[in-house]
């Protein structure tokens, strides 16, 4: 019998319920084989005491016949949420050592569902980036490798430590956040799922802010269906974070067996990039094909400003981070280094504290939002951001359901491999993922298959406000078409 | 438009983040890579378009006027570097 942690989310909640299966064991199985994963440095904090005590309590209530819906279903945390009583770094040296009193509100619903925590998972510092190469704590090494080749490669970022560990089976389901793509990105890039829901869909409340109109947590899982299993429990109204909406959080499991007939699949024109990779415009195509041949028409259509989409977001998000990590000062909580007189304190601590793609990005912000450059840059930027949402809403209002997408340019690189490019090169992993948070709409990155090296590519489908279902339902024509990923053999253990 | 080394050292200063003088050129010539990327904003139409201040339509939350919190100045204080009596410690702000 295979080991329980390669199940997937959904079959160990069959195999708890039915008793074949028991929490501990679950949790066991699962922190084994993190221990023998050091070296992917997925998890920078395992927690196996507390997970074994959440284990024996989620026994205790399945022999009570109390199961909750996600009941001793073992998770990694992106080391971005607040968790009471748990280190959480933000991978910043900045936030070393920071233990939140308060538990975030995405967490919170978790454990109230019974899950159990595994630890927290590795990411780029504060969310930026697209590789996990800027964590303060070192890069994660993807589990995937190309055909013939042992060089290391990038899981993607910032959510790398979250799909790491999940295509290494070093957990069921992690919690990650996308402001660009960095839960969409990192599963393309490892052969898993991953869903940005629709802004406000969400609380952000205990979750470190990088770019507040931009940020959304999201699942990242080894199939759709686990996917939406994890995001009706993430979801859900927060009287604390007043950008969260309002909303009854639908029966998101229910929708993934609904299929497309009767859909309409736009396919917008603008995503055509120049210089993109043969094999990623096939598999475009091969995507088109199983819709159309699960039901639904496809159409041509036209986003004309998805072009201004990637530098108009390297306006906005840096600007809202300049004004998030200026709590960072070293008085409340955190690194400080001491200085000749407090302005020296702040400078020595953020020069320190912080690396320097966090640096670069509060240096661009501080500048776009700075007098005499405000309306040229931030308003301007805004002001495009409101047509590329216009540009969807057309699509939307002429009948479109949702829309397909490649999930990134190409597939996984090697770890150090951009190291001497400048920073924009990094910037256009992202080129077809940031439209859709500049949007604030719902977004599904799903496995479709492997390049030429063997390395995972996705598909991404973007949906209307709030219809994170016909996303689910799409996204399992995919994964049914394409068949499940084999995930890579535990080379790292 | 590109930053020369006096604005670095100045939005530095803004953003409250100490620069070496080594690592000034090298920060300039990023930022320059960055601003050069944005500059294609400034050739797309924006005249009678609303800046986006909200992605989706939203109303301001608002809650009654009452204390439902505090009374926690122990965790308040927990993760910070220096303290006395519920007071954050900082040097010297006023001369």
């Amino acid at each position: 019998m295979s080991s329980p942690n390669e199940l997937t989310l959904a079959e160990a909640r069959d195999a708890l319920k039915a008793k074949t299966l028991s929490a501990r064991e679950l949790t066991s199985a699962h922190l084994d084989a993190m221990a023998k994963a050091r070296a992917l440095n997925a998890y920078l904090l395992e927690t196996p005491d507390r997970a074994l005590a959440m284990a024996d309590a989620s026994d205790a209530k399945i022999a009570a016949g109390e199961a909750r819906p996600l009941e001793g279903i073992p998770l990694g945390i992106k080391d971005l949420f607040c968790t009471e009583g748990v280190e959480t770094t933000a991978g910043s040296k900045i936030l070393k050592g920071f233990q939140p009193h308060y538990e975030s509100a995405v967490s919170a619903n978790l454990w109230r569902d019974g899950a159990v925590m595994l630890g927290k998972l590795n990411l780029d510092e504060f969310a930026m980036g697209s590789s996990n190469e800027t964590s303060a704590f070192g890069n994660v090494v993807s589990p995937w490798r190309r055909k013939d080749s042992d060089a290391p490669l990038v899981p993607g970022g910032s959510s790398g430590g979250s799909a790491a560990a999940v295509a290494a089976r070093l957990c069921l389901g992690a919690t990650a956040t996308d402001t660009g793509g960095s839960i969409r990105q990192p599963a393309a890039f490892t052969g898993t799922v991953g869903i940005k829901p629709t802004y406000g869909r969400c609380s952000r409340w205990g979750t470190v802010a990088f770019a507040s109109s931009l940020d959304q947590a999201g699942p990242i899982a080894r199939t759709v269906k686990d996917c939406a299993i994890l995001l009706a429990s993430m979801s859900g109204a927060d009287a604390r974070d007043t950008t969260c909406a309002d909303l009854p959080v639908p029966d998101f499991e229910a929708s993934v067996g609904r299929g497309v007939k009767g859909l309409t699949i736009g396919i917008p024109k603008e995503y055509r990039v120049d210089g993109m990779p043969a094999e990623i415009q096939k598999l475009w195509d091969e995507g088109a094909a199983w819709l159309k041949a699960a039901g639904a028409t496809i159409k041509e259509i036209s986003l004309p400003h998805t072009s201004y989409a990637l530098p108009a977001y390297y306006i906005v998000a840096p600007a809202e981070a300049s004004s998030n990590l200026a709590r960072y000062d070293g008085v409340r909580y955190g690194l400080r280094v001491p200085g000749k007189d407090i302005a020296s304190m702040y400078e020595n601590t953020r020069a320190a504290g912080f690396g320097r793609e966090v640096k670069r990005r509060i240096m661009i912000g501080t500048y776009v939002l700075s007098a005499g450059y405000y309306d040229a840059y931030y308003v301007r930027a805004q002001k495009i951001r409101t047509l590329i949402k216009r540009d969807f809403e057309a699509a939307y209002a002429d009948g479109v359901d949702a829309i397909l997408t490649p999930a990134t340019p190409s597939s996984a690189f090697g770890i150090g491999e951009k190291a001497n490019a400048d920073p924009v090169e990094m910037y256009l992993n992202d080129v077809f993922t940031v439209t859709v948070n500049m949007a604030g709409l719902p977004g599904i990155a799903v496995p479709a298959g492997l390049d030429s090296q063997g390395l995972p590519l996705g598909l991404q489908l973007i949906g209307r406000p709030f219809d994170e279902e016909t996303l689910f339902a799409a996204a399992q024509v995919i994964e049914d078409s394409a068949g499940r990923t084999q995930l890579p053999a535990a080379w790292w253990a | 438009m590109s930053v020369d080394e006096k604005t670095v050292r100045r939005i530095a200063h803004l953003a409250r983040i100490a620069v070496t003088d080594e690592e000034v050129g090298p920060l300039g010539a990023e930022l320059n890579n960055i601003l050069a990327f944005v500059e294609q904003l400034g050739t797309v139409d924006v005249s009678g378009v609303e800046p986006m201040t909200s992605v989706l339509p939203m109303a301001m939350k608002k809650r009654e006027d009452a204390v439902t919190d505090g009374g926690r100045a122990d965790a308040v204080i927990a993760n910070a570097p220096e303290t006395e009596d519920h007071y954050f410690l900082v040097p010297k702000v006023v001369e």
